[in-house]
């Protein structure tokens, strides 16, 4: 059924960006296999990476999405003095380079960290991180702040009719969750599930460092090596190749799973009051234990680089500027691609597809095939500010896929035949219906998209040059340098601006109430 | 309808693409005829970071050559090399510097160097003759500990092994260090080196993906011993005035790195290129690199080495295994070890 005509160039801008994607991941790629030698096959030990890979991303993206759910829930149903704050706050990890991630965690999670402190007080053995276990904690970590953020929008999203209704009917917990709840949830999960799979999926520095040797080997860390050890393109594009069929086999089954959102419709009224007793004490119960444990490891990190922020070296801070405007650069081009697929999505299903598919391309092999087909023309290193703009938003997209086009169906089924009864134009359409109901969820994907980019250290590694230094870059300097105290600084610095963008986006764009 | 109309519109937009990154390209490619020559030198990233040495040489440099000299960066040494047979004969570099001995043997197959025809007095710990590479610093492998923590260090990876001390290493095949290791083991225990990993599994807390990862968490003491260099106490005492960190010796010797530099055989700027080399063996060069590079200049400048690599462990044994040999070995040292440790 098609309500009203789209505009032409609404289908134009949605084509262009297509082909943008995929000429950034297809081109990528088939400029590695282009390169390659023939003849590459895959050992035992790439199914073992493949093996371990899929198991951590799986065990990874199940726990995260699962813990996030009662988080979630308490978030949505409660208000308390300093919500908002610690909503922000708990998103930290998400952003947060990695190495200074780990770095948090070990001082909770470590052998001297305070985890080990409190068993040793209680009499216990002490913990060892390094293993299987020790990476899905760092996954959790990651991911968990992003699965909330998710799933709480989806719950703000419940029609408030449905609420009433099922308050008017003496609904308790178990009927609640299953007639309103678990409908909600059978929408958002599947597409939560399937974000954190695919972070993972491409996972590196965690998996190795706290994966505790050879066992932990992921694919991208093959790739990495097939390109950087052996110089074996054809055997990097095929490992890149297995990844990205993992991926897409993931895409395809959660899509089955999926139930399209246009179900349910309400009418934007607000909500009956929450229950109180034992779901209160939940509800505490899960915001504490989260916060816990997202804030401990990050308040680590900044009781450790505090000393040193004001102390930081002048290049630091030149890197900052070089960040900002990748950053100011990446948003823009996020905002376009996001607003052209989430339109041309809302009739069709290939936009969601496509704009997820950054996620399933191996970062190492975007970032080479890109220098691979930039070389011959051009000195890659001028175009390390573009190159790395336009990746990063690539790589954002399917996080504001993910929260922009679920809202953007949810509008549509609920109000477009109210606007088309009123013949409102698209113009109008747009403004009046789409907007105030997109801007919540367009200002989290994009302060997302900025404070992504701007911890972002992956294709710019291989097109910097002196003077276009990122701030993750400089960190990563400061610790090849000895410079421990001074990186943690800089990594103060990163996780201060790169939050503050993201709030700064998200009000800006969201509007005053931009965190529900 | 729809899905024709789709097709024509990608073809239309991908050309639109290509044609706008060629034209912008071509556009930025205009160069200004009366610039000074441009000397492209490629090397690791650490190397040109502002805390490495790459600024102070650049400056040295520029002040005598009357040209433009510019670092280009990528990764680590391995990660140069790949950068270099990606980029072939098309590359803009004119001198790659930073490979190490276990990279030149695939340099030097290569084709892509050129002889660089000097033989400056080296102060190297071993002999050498390359006619492609030449180095310009050089260091020990080492395991570090701090001295107030494990004061009790092993003398040999067997005492080692029959320790209760925890190591953190780096994984050979993302990390130079970490090859390093693998290749110190392959030297000093020949066919018995699966034997030594496998006494060694237990005492190895973590495989980072590079050098600073694994000494952040040393220094976090999430580790007894680190994997590094004999000089890394020097940075420690000199820049922290901290004498607490040592390196330890082992009796089997240690395995050397020495770093190199090489001219390409494509440069379009062959007599800067040989006059870098040149500078590279001088002093305005070498007395950048003890205290930015933390590594052993391959000639001691006029000036010594700075206050406080006196204090630094020298090895009686130095380990080291020919180009051809650290490549024709390397692959089944890296089965040794990964079936070792992925027990």
């Amino acid at each position: 059924m098609r309500w009203r005509a789209e505009p032409r160039a609404l289908i134009w801008a949605a084509v262009f960006v297509a082909a943008v994607l995929i000429a950034l991941n297809l081109g990528a790629l088939g400029a590695v296999v282009w390169r390659a030698e023939r003849g590459a096959a895959l050992g035992a030990a790439d199914w073992a990476a493949a093996r371990f890979t899929v198991i951590q991303a799986l065990m990874s993206a199940v726990l995260s999405v699962l813990l996030a759910v009662p988080v979630a829930r308490a978030l949505a149903r409660r208000r308390f003095w300093g919500r908002g704050v610690l909503i922000v706050l708990m998103g930290a990890p998400f952003i947060l380079p990695v190495l200074t991630a780990i770095v948090g965690l070990l001082a909770v999670f470590g052998r001297n960290g305070l985890f080990n402190d409190l068993t040793g007080l209680l009499g216990l053995p002490p913990i060892r991180i390094y293993g299987m276990h020790g990476v899905v904690i760092a996954h959790v970590f990651f991911n968990l702040p992003l699965s909330v953020r998710l799933i709480l929008q989806s719950w703000a999203r419940i029609p408030a009719e449905h609420q009433r209704l099922g308050a008017a009917l003496g609904f308790g917990a178990v009927a609640r969750f299953r007639h309103i709840e678990a409908p909600m949830l059978a929408r958002v999960v599947p597409g939560a599930l399937a974000v954190v799979f695919l972070i993972c999926l491409t996972s590196f520095a965690v998996a190795l460092t706290l994966g505790g040797g050879p066992r932990a080997t992921t694919l991208e860390l093959a790739i990495y090596q097939a390109f950087r050890f052996d110089f074996d393109l054809g055997r990097a594009a095929l490992l890149a190749l297995l990844q990205a069929a993992i991926g897409a086999t993931a895409l395809v089954l959660l899509a089955q799973f999926t139930l399209p959102d246009g179900a349910v419709s309400g009418l934007d009224r607000t909500a009956p009051a929450p229950p109180g007793g034992m779901a209160r004490w939940l509800d505490g119960v899960s915001i504490t234990l989260a916060a816990l444990f997202l804030l401990v490891p990050l308040a680590l990190v900044v009781a450790r680089g505090a000393p040193h922020v004001w102390g930081l070296p002048a290049p630091v801070w030149l890197a900052l500027g070089q960040s900002l405007k990748i950053a100011a650069l990446s948003v823009v081009l996020l905002a376009v691609m996001t607003a052209a697929l989430t339109l041309a999505g809302l009739q069709r299903r290939w936009p969601e597809g496509l704009g997820m598919a950054a996620l399933v391309a191996s970062p190492m092999v975007i970032g080479t095939g890109l220098f691979i087909v930039i070389h011959p023309v051009a000195d890659p290193t001028g175009w390390a500010t573009a190159v790395t703009a336009l990746v990063n938003a690539a790589m954002a997209l399917p996080f504001a896929l993910r929260a922009v086009l679920p809202a953007a169906r949810r509008a549509e089924a609920d109000f477009a035949r109210l606007s088309v009864a009123l013949g409102l134009g698209w113009r109008a359409h747009l403004r009046l219906v789409l907007w105030p109901r997109l801007r919540r969820p367009a200002g989290f994907a994009l302060g997302l998209g900025a404070a992504l980019s701007l911890g972002d250290l992956g294709v710019i590694v291989l097109f910097a040059q002196t003077g276009g230094e990122t701030l993750p870059m400089q960190v990563q300097r400061l610790m090849g340098a000895y410079r421990t105290g001074d990186a943690a600084g800089a990594a103060l610095l990163l996780l201060v601006v790169a939050l503050a963008g993201f709030v700064v986006l998200e009000r800006l764009i969201g509007g005053k109430n931009a965190d529900v | 309808m729809r899905s024709p109309r789709f097709a024509t519109g990608m073809c239309v937009a991908t050309a639109l693409v290509t044609v706008f990154v060629t034209t912008l390209s071509t556009a930025l490619h205009a160069q200004t005829p009366d610039q000074p020559p441009e000397l492209r030198v490629l090397t690791y990233d650490s190397f040109v970071s502002d805390w490495g040495p790459g600024p102070a040489i650049e400056q040295a440099f520029e002040a005598t050559c009357g040209c433009d000299l510019v670092f280009t960066s990528a990764g680590d040494g391995a990660a140069m090399l790949a950068r270099l047979m990606l980029t072939g004969a098309r590359s803009e570099a004119d001198v790659v510097l930073g490979l190490d001995t276990n990279l030149t043997a695939a340099a030097s197959a290569s084709g892509l160097f050129a002889p660089h025809g000097l033989s400056p007095a080296l102060d190297l710990p071993v002999a050498w003759e390359d006619p492609l590479f030449l180095p310009f610093d050089w260091g020990w492998f080492a395991f570090v500990h701090d001295t107030r923590r494990t004061p009790n260090a092993p003398g040999s990876f067997v005492e080692l092994i029959a320790s209760d001390l925890n190591i953190v290493i780096q994984d050979p095949r993302s990390s130079t260090p970490g090859l390093g290791l693998l290749m110190w083991i392959k030297a000093a225990y020949g066919d018995e080196a699966g034997a030594i990993w496998q006494g060694l599994a237990p005492r190895i807390v973590t495989v980072t993906p590079g050098w600073s990862e694994a000494y952040g968490l040393f220094l976090e003491g999430e580790a007894d011993m680190v994997l590094s260099y004999t000089t890394s106490p020097a940075y420690h005492l000199i820049a922290e005035d901290t004498p607490d960190f040592a390196a330890v010796g082992f009796v089997e010797g240690h395995y050397l790195q020495v770093e190199v530099a090489g001219i390409l055989a494509n440069s379009d700027q062959p007599d800067l290129a040989a006059q870098f080399m040149e500078f590279m063996t001088s002093d305005a060069f070498q007395s950048v690199i003890p205290v930015t590079n933390w590594m052993y200049p391959a000639v001691t400048p006029a000036d010594g080495l700075p206050e406080g690599f006196e204090t630094l462990l020298r090895p009686e044994t130095t380990l080291l295994l020919s180009a051809e040999d650290a490549a024709s070995l390397r692959d089944a040292a890296l089965s040794e070890w990964r079936d070792a440790l992925a027990r």
